[in-house]
């Protein structure tokens, strides 16, 4: 089942938290609402299970207007952020309540739960009550007790958000693939953009109540619409410079453009870290000269801090570890940075 | 107390040159202080509470059990006393306990104009003494009150429409509790606009009500409606004393749970009284048995208010209390203390009750707050 939301507006007090948001989720997809803390991603999610009241606006769930109706009516399934399992039932009983208020007949109710139960591994740790389980169990048994009542759609507010990181690299894989198997309209809420990237088909990126950015991983990742958009997908350096004729200048060297843009006297010059090179040769005026700070090698990629000797910036760069091989770096070298893909953002944006 | 004595004694036995003889363990003290404070507090413990109490059972028991249950059971007045008092606390508890659920209820979820005002409202029974708590009622419902003279006069003519008030008002939350919350599944009376069904219902059932009542004769006509110096303030009374008890117990608790179980069995599809019953009520379970146990017990001991509006008449507005101050008063202290006695029994066992929830609540608390042991 898609879902719309048109222009919904939710505000607390003076707060605006949503702030005019339309947003389509086509039938069937896995879209990720990602963005910083207080960016209104949360309650637009409680909005859409009807947990919260918008202010105006409505919601839309495959042509028929929902905004009006009850959480209980919308068949909405919604995963807390902290699990919410009814403590003082079992992992049986939990699973089983959105059947049991229904007053589906006992057997079905108990196939249904056997069903689920092998569908999140947990066959046997039934009989168990939520303080018994670890917490990415708690989350698979709070993911099967919204999938329980069949909802159209399946809604998840930070799933793993307070996991260790060993068990969120896996319950993202299983997400992932469960979500392949069984097809609901799933939307999840998050703000670790490599977990919104992994998991998820479609991305909105949004900050202080508004839609930045909407589109498929690669789209958000590789075409950042603005500079918040740029700066939240990861730490990347920023220059200011000016643009002429589709080069960047900056702090005397020229750096070409990827995307056409128009000259302009005053821009911001973005370059994320893979995308610096560094060589010991200075290529034309398409470098920097720059002293390497510290090097730190640990990771998948080395990690390399540096300055450029005009203007003092600090860089930050990762290199694959052949190319640190290649290159022999150590901290005190000199060395001339250039770009392998520079992004500008020119006019009134400030960061 | 073994562990103590050993990290004491250390410094002492072992001469390590490190370790200066004078050293004292910073955590602590010389034996006769600790001795000192603990017999202190033994002693006044035993004078103020542990000897009086021991004495009241003494007395009551001196002359033999059969003596005993005389005392009790033998006089209509002392009879009457426990009867009453077994009238007017259930009558006093069920009112705080739908009270104190609706209060708890509306401050832990909602955010509303006057919440604050209302959890300091809450707290003034126990902030006002009870004496004046009595004579605030005196001074409405009493003869010289406002409503006296008219209660006096033709106190019966207000119940049809009291009574009806009640009903209709249960009725509407009634309905609005099992009303189907998507109007597409509304059938029969719930059908039809809320604007118009619910006023106009009201009033018919209301007018019908009060109609029906008055034809029957239901209540007498032209006698007064003692509430001052009769049961109804006794009940009213006690209700206003023990008031906060109940409310004050779940507020922390239904905050510490939070509201997010109730919003998942919504989401889930419940309504609201599968939502209350299911999840609401056992999360509170033990905060309300305690609140319950504590409101009891201040109940059946209540002396000031319900001093105030009974007039004390023996046999008809006595309640225990009151009537072992009588028996004192009349130098019949075997019978006083034998009211007295039972009492105290009823006090130790809510002690009892009261210590053995308390390992119960902290627990329902901690994992509320997600730091149950996995």
């Amino acid at each position: 089942m898609s879902i719309r939301i048109e222009n919904v507006t939710k505000t607390f007090g003076k707060f605006t938290a949503v702030d005019k948001v339309n947003l389509d989720v086509p039938d069937g997809t896995l879209l990720a609402l990602l963005g910083p803390s207080g960016s209104g991603k949360t309650t637009l999610l409680r909005i859409i299970a009807g947990l919260d009241v918008a202010d105006s606006g409505s919601v839309i769930r495959e042509g028929e207007d929902i905004t009006r109706q009850s959480a209980r009516d919308r068949k909405i399934g919604f995963v807390f952020q902290h699990y919410a399992l009814f403590r003082h039932m079992t992992v049986e009983e939990n699973i089983g309540y959105g059947l049991r208020v229904r007053k589906r007949p006992k057997a079905l109710i108990k196939e249904r739960v056997d069903e689920l139960l092998k569908l999140i591994r947990l066959e046997a740790l039934g009989k168990r009550y939520p303080a018994q389980l670890s917490g990415g169990q708690r989350q698979r048994v709070a993911l099967a007790r919204a999938l329980a009542a069949e909802p159209k759609v399946l809604l998840l507010d930070e799933p793993f958000g307070a996991l260790d990181a060993k068990v969120r690299q896996e319950l993202r894989v299983w997400l992932r693939k469960l979500h392949q198997e069984i097809h609901v309209t799933s939307v999840f809420v998050t703000h670790d953009q490599e977990e919104a990237f992994e998991v998820a088909d479609r991305v909105v990126v949004m900050n202080q109540g508004r839609v930045e950015q909407y589109g498929t991983p690669a789209e958000v990742f590789e075409r950042p619409a603005n500079p918040f958009v740029m700066d939240f997908l990861g730490n990347v350096n920023v220059f200011h410079g000016r643009v002429e004729q589709g080069k960047a200048l900056v702090a005397g060297a020229a750096l070409a453009v990827a995307d056409q843009h128009p000259d302009a006297p005053s821009a911001a010059v973005y370059v994320r870290p893979h995308e610096v090179v560094i060589q010991h040769e200075q290529s034309g005026n398409a470098s920097l000269p720059a002293k390497v700070l510290h090097v730190n090698p640990a990771g998948s990629r080395v990690k390399v801090e540096l300055r450029a000797t005009e203007s003092e910036q600090l860089i930050n760069a990762e290199l694959t570890s052949e190319r640190f091989a290649e290159l022999g770096l150590k901290s005190g070298d000199e060395v001339f940075v250039s770009a392998s893909r520079v992004r500008v953002f020119a006019g009134n944006y400030v960061i | 107390m073994s562990a103590d004595a050993v990290i004491i004694r250390l410094p002492a036995r072992g001469p390590g040159p490190q370790v200066p003889a004078s050293f004292v363990n910073p955590r602590t003290d010389p034996a006769w202080v600790r001795w000192g404070l603990t017999g202190f507090a033994v002693l006044v413990v035993g004078v103020l509470v542990g000897i009086p109490v021991v004495n009241i059972f003494y007395e009551a028991l001196k002359e033999g059990v059969r003596v005993y249950w005389d005392n009790l059971v033998a006089d209509p007045d002392t009879r009457h006393s426990i009867f009453l008092t077994a009238t007017v606390v259930p009558l006093a508890l069920v009112a705080n306990i739908v009270f104190g659920i609706a209060a708890a209820w509306a401050i832990a979820r909602f955010k509303f104009p006057g919440r604050t005002l209302l959890t300091a409202l809450i707290d003034l029974p126990f902030s006002v003494s009870p004496v004046v708590a009595g004579l605030m009622f005196v001074l409405i419902f009493g003869l010289q009150g406002y409503l006296g003279p008219f209660l006096r006069e033709d106190g019966y003519s207000v119940m049809p429409y009291a009574t009806s008030l009640v009903g209709v008002f249960v009725l509407v939350v009634l309905y609005f509790v099992f009303r189907p919350a998507n109007p597409a599944a509304r059938r029969g009376v719930w059908r039809g606009p809320t604007w118009l069904v619910v006023p106009a219902a009201s009033v018919v059932l209301f007018a019908l009500s009060v109609v029906v009542q008055k034809r029957l004769g239901v209540w007498p006509q032209g006698e007064s409606l003692k509430i001052i110096f009769a049961t109804p303030g006794l009940v009213l009374a006690t209700a206003f004393v023990t008031f906060p008890f109940v409310a004050r117990e779940l507020i922390p608790i239904m905050e510490a749970v939070g509201a997010e179980e109730e919003l998942a069995a919504i989401n889930l599809g419940a309504n609201g009284w599968q939502m209350f019953w299911h999840i609401t009520a056992p999360n509170i379970k033990w905060g309300l048995v305690y609140g319950i146990i504590l409101c009891n017990a201040r109940a059946i001991g209540e002396f000031g208010a319900v001093y105030v509006v009974s007039g004390h008449i023996a046999g008809q507005t006595d309640t225990m209390p009151l009537r072992i101050e009588k028996l004192f008063q009349e130098y019949n202290l075997p019978g006083c203390f034998a009211v007295a006695s039972v009492l105290t029994l009823l006090a130790i066992l809510t002690l009892v009750a009261k210590a053995r929830l308390e390992r119960k609540i902290p627990s329902a608390v901690h994992e509320a707050t997600g730091e149950g042991g996995s």
